[in-house]
This record gives structure tokens, C-alpha cells and sequence, in this order.
């Protein structure tokens, strides 16, 4: 075995079979273009067959979950927006449905169809990335610039409604962060009526293109019993027949209250995962178009003074208020002592939220369940026996974002 | 025949693509152009000041407490009859933000219990050294009312 500094590995044990008699072993990643960040992958090639993919991770380890364990409870959400930046909301819902479940709080209907509405609205926003970026890597340019066109009316509407673009914060334990303004009403009615149309755009230039077709159609073939018991979900799962949605299977946030079906396709390569995820797109703007006719009036908080500061008015008025205000800010809230499980159903799959608490003003430990983390393992699944082009569709299709997978 | 849808698919996207040269740029030309920031935008951190020309800042420190990150760092001081800064007993002698920590959560103007911080719409601020990052009181501070104003102040007024 001979090995090069710049990592190419040429195993020169013959074996029958392989070409020249060598099994090359070649680093993919971590500053390839088209692995969504800094994923490694070391991939043994018999020629341009795979033979071997092992994922090598931790080039984006930020300790996150550990951070989070300096931090009070409300200012926690500010680092879950962070680990899987295409889904912010997400991150922070499934956190805040943690911190709620161990308070014992329910968040008032406005704010469960608020935070409804953003996570639908983040779907659309990943998914066109994801479409966005995986097609530029299988040939379609412009595809990159729609779907960033929409992604951008998405982001104008999380800065209208939060104040930030991408990392909103926008969902905090005990509700969400401001009311919608009449202008994101606006823009929503605007966008749900413009979608439709868009992923029309999207379908026109893909789902039957021919090279796209080529390129993806019986690519990186997963079954139903090796997607279940790889743990993968999301469109993973999806897209090889098996109905599984966090959103159906154990609602939350009031999604029992929206009707909707669960994209599925039975295919299990990654055209079937592109279908899927394409009805994704409109599935969730069936849901924005209800939650939009359907918001319920009343507060968006939860009315317990010791989780959420006290309105500004009074600050001028009651001392009460004063010192519940200096209180929140300097020393946080405590959440009673147990441990928790909340988990939601991400762009990417199921993303978990676990959170220990020891009784007091900061989380003991906080693990996250990341879709993207357990999709990736099945990676090496889908790719045996492929050729090394086709690596490029089946990352693209998995949609592993690395914040997400070292956390 | 195959060829023939193929080449029908192909022709739809062509379609598509080319209908799109005839619709309106949606690109912003920045920085020549720039894009309107929401009213709840939240950008560069400024200190208020009351009508009177008196500082908002008492000098409590809440904002550096609420701070997830640390990056605020105030020392108060005592207002006296000669130096009156502020309306409250206290005043923020040092007040500095260093930028390249803020995560703009906005959780400082959150916590302010006189309004003084907020996060106005300005997102533009790179700059050439981290020394230049750490942002002092002077460069907080509104000016005087005197002076016209450096940000017109999205909150209300009170």
C-alpha cells in the first residue's frame, strides 16, 4: 500500500475482478463544492465503482449542546437557530416544545398557528435551497437562481416578522417572539398564491428532463426496510414508501387541526426523493393557505410572568413588574427537575430535542436528534456498487446540512 | 417514442427559461440599489437619548446580563447635580459593544428597561481591524438633539 500526501491511497493487493487489480482510495470532500459544507467522505473506488464510502465528520463541530449548557433556558434558543441554519424555526420549536413539556405550559392557539406558519414557511425555504444547490450539481443552473428567488421572499418574510433573516429566534419557550405585522400578512397572501406556480416552474424544467431523469432516476436506491432500520426519515423514508410524518404520526403545534397529506413515493432512489420532496412544496402551502384563513385571535405568550417578560407598559407602572423584568433577564427562570423528548418533523426528518433539567436556571444537558446526522449514514448504503458521478446525487438528495450532523 | 418526449420536456423548460428573460429583474443591484429593512430589522445597536438631550442609559446593566454571548460591557457611574448624564441616579461612563461577538438577537433592547439600546436597520459594517469592531459609547451614542439625528428610532417615543 502506497499513500501520497495529498490522500490518495492505491491498495495494490490484487484481487480479482478489480480494474488494474487496485482498489484506489480517494478523499471526497471536505472542501468539495458539492458536499453541503465540509463533509468528508472517504470513498474506496474500484475504478469508478464504489467499493466503500466511510463518512468522516466533525470538520463543522461548533459544541453547541455544550454551549447550551451555559446558557439560561430562554437564551438557549438563540444557539438552536444556529446548528441546522437551513431550519432555524424548527431547531427552535423543538426546543421550546422541550422547555414548554418540562414547565408544564401549553402555548396559547395563536402562537401554535404562528409557529405553524413559520415552520412551513422555513420548509419551503430549505427545500429550495436543497433544490437549488443539488440541481446546480447535476447540470440545471438556473434552477439555483428560482428557486433563491423564492427562497428570498421567504427570508424578507422572517425578517418582517422577527427582525432577522435567517437566524430568527422567532420561537421561544412559552410562544413566539412578536405578533405578525400587517405587512407579513400581505406578503404571505402574496407568496401562497405565487408558489403554486413556481414549483409548476421547478416541475417544467425537472421532472421530465431527460438528464435530470438520467441522473437520478434508480441513483442511490434505498429500501423501505434498510431506510427504517438506518433510522432515517424525512423524504429519506419518504421517498421509499413509507408514510412516516412527524406532522401526522404524533402531531404537534396543532397540525391535527390542518388538512394535508403526507408526500410519499415509492420509488427509493433519488428521483422518487425529489418527487417527494416537490410535494412537499405544495403540501406546505396547503397548510399556510388554511393556517392563513384559520388563525385564531388572542396571545401569542403563555401568562406566566415567571417564563416571559411582563409587557412594557407596566414597566412604567408596577414595581411587580420591575422586578419579575430584572429577574428574567439577570437570573432566567428555573424548569422543574426531569428530562424530556420533543421532537418535530424538519425539512430534513425527524429533528429531537432532549433536554435534562436539574431544577435549575440552566439546562443540565441538551441533545439533539438530528435528522441530517442519522440520514447520513445511510449514505454508504445507497452508494455501493454506484459510480463515483453518482455520489454527487445521493449527497444532494440525502440533504445533510454539517452544522446539523456535528452540532 | 422516447426521443420525442425527451426533446418535448427539454422544449418545455426552454420555454420556461426563456419566458423568464422577459419578466422583471428580481435582483437588487447592491450596493448600489439597496433593499428596504423591515421596522423590526435588527442591525447596529444605538443608544437613545431622551428629548431633553439627557442619556436614556441608567447604567443597570441588564442588557450585558441578557447578552447570550457577553459582548456588552458597561460601567456605570454616579450622576451628580454638576453632571448630569442621565435621569436616573446612574449613568453608563463606559458602554461597548464588540461587534465580532453580537450575535444580533436583540435580547439587550429586549431587556432594557428604559429603552435606551435598540437594533437599528444598518447591516453594513465590516471594517478593516478587529480593534475597529469594539464599539464605544461616542459611537453608539445619538447625538444631541441639536444635531440631526442618526436614526430616526423605530420605537416609540416615551
Amino acid at each position: 500500500m502506497s499513500s501520497s500526501p495529498t490522500g490518495v491511497t492505491i491498495s495494490r493487493e490484487p484481487a480479482e475482478g478489480h480494474v488494474g487489480g487496485e482498489l484506489l482510495t480517494v478523499n471526497f470532500g471536505p472542501q468539495h463544492p458539492s458536499t453541503h459544507g465540509v463533509l468528508r467522505l472517504v470513498v474506496i473506488l474500484d475504478g469508478e465503482v464504489i467499493r466503500g464510502v466511510r463518512p468522516v465528520i466533525g470538520y463543522l463541530h461548533t459544541g453547541i449542546e455544550k454551549q447550551m449548557e451555559a446558557l439560561r433556558w430562554q437564551q438557549g434558543v438563540v444557539v438552536t437557530d444556529r446548528h441546522d441554519y437551513l431550519s432555524p424555526l424548527h431547531n427552535n420549536l423543538a426546543y421550546a416544545m422541550a422547555v414548554e413539556r418540562l414547565v408544564g405550559v401549553e402555548p396559547p392557539p395563536r402562537a401554535q398557528a404562528l409557529r405553524v406558519i413559520m415552520c412551513e414557511l422555513t420548509r419551503i425555504s430549505s427545500h429550495c435551497l436543497w433544490l437549488g444547490t443539488s440541481s446546480l450539481e447535476l447540470g440545471a443552473m438556473s434552477m439555483f437562481m428560482y428557486c433563491l428567488r423564492e427562497r428570498e421572499t421567504v427570508l424578507a418574510m422572517n425578517e418582517e416578522i422577527s427582525g432577522y433573516r435567517m437566524h430568527t429566534s422567532y420561537i421561544r419557550p412559552g410562544g413566539v417572539m412578536a405578533d405578525a405585522t400587517e405587512r407579513f400578512w400581505d406578503m404571505l397572501a402574496d407568496f401562497v398564491e405565487k408558489m403554486p406556480g413556481h414549483v409548476d416552474e421547478y416541475e417544467d424544467l425537472l421532472t421530465n428532463n431527460p438528464i435530470w431523469k438520467r441522473r437520478t432516476v434508480g441513483i442511490g436506491y434505498l429500501s423501505a426496510e434498510d431506510a427504517v432500520r438506518l433510522g432515517a426519515s424525512g423524504p429519506m423514508v419518504r421517498g421509499s414508501g413509507l408514510p412516516w410524518d412527524l406532522r401526522k404520526t404524533m402531531p404537534y403545534s396543532g397540525y391535527e387541526k390542518y388538512d394535508f397529506e403526507i408526500a410519499v413515493e415509492e420509488a427509493g432512489d433519488c428521483y422518487a426523493r425529489y418527487l417527494c420532496r416537490i410535494k412537499e412544496f405544495r403540501e406546505s402551502v396547503r397548510i399556510l393557505k388554511q393556517a392563513m384563513a384559520s388563525i385564531p385571535d388572542g396571545p401569542i405568550n403563555v401568562d406566566e410572568r415567571k417564563m416571559l417578560p411582563p409587557p412594557r407598559e407596566e414597566l412604567e407602572t408596577s414595581m411587580e413588574a420591575v422586578i419579575h423584568h430584572f429577574k428574567l433577564f439577570t437570573e432566567g427562570y428555573s424548569v422543574p427537575s426531569g428530562d424530556v423528548y420533543a421532537a418535530v418533523e424538519s425539512p430534513r426528518g425527524e429533528h429531537g430535542c432532549y433536554v435534562v433539567s436539574d431544577g435549575t436556571h440552566k439546562p443540565r444537558r441538551v441533545k439533539f436528534r438530528s435528522a441530517s446526522f442519522v440520514n447520513l449514514q445511510a449514505l454508504e448504503h445507497m452508494a455501493m456498487g454506484s459510480m463515483i458521478a453518482d455520489m454527487i446525487a445521493m449527497i444532494g438528495t440525502a440533504d445533510t446540512v454539517l452544522g446539523d450532523v456535528d452540532r | 417514442m422516447s426521443v420525442f418526449s425527451d426533446v418535448a420536456a427539454l422544449l418545455v423548460g426552454l420555454k420556461t427559461t426563456l419566458g423568464e428573460t422577459f419578466k422583471p429583474h428580481v435582483t437588487v443591484q447592491w450596493p448600489e440599489e439597496k433593499s428596504v429593512r423591515s421596522e423590526r430589522y435588527r442591525g447596529r445597536h444605538y443608544l437613545r437619548r431622551y428629548d431633553n438631550g439627557l442619556e436614556r442609559c441608567i447604567g443597570c446593566e441588564l442588557c450585558a446580563a441578557a447578552c447570550p454571548v457577553g459582548c456588552i460591557l458597561v460601567i456605570a457611574a454616579e450622576n451628580t447635580a454638576e453632571n448630569r448624564v442621565s435621569p436616573g441616579e446612574r449613568y453608563a461612563k463606559v458602554y461597548e459593544i464588540n461587534m465580532l461577538r453580537c450575535i444580533f438577537c436583540g435580547y439587550c433592547e429586549e431587556a432594557c428597561p428604559v429603552q435606551a439600546i435598540v437594533l437599528g436597520p444598518e447591516y453594513e459594517l465590516s471594517n478593516v481591524s478587529r480593534e475597529q469592531f469594539i464599539y464605544t459609547k461616542e459611537m453608539l451614542l445619538e447625538p444631541s438633539p441639536q444635531q440631526p439625528p442618526l436614526y430616526a428610532g423605530k420605537k416609540s417615543q416615551h
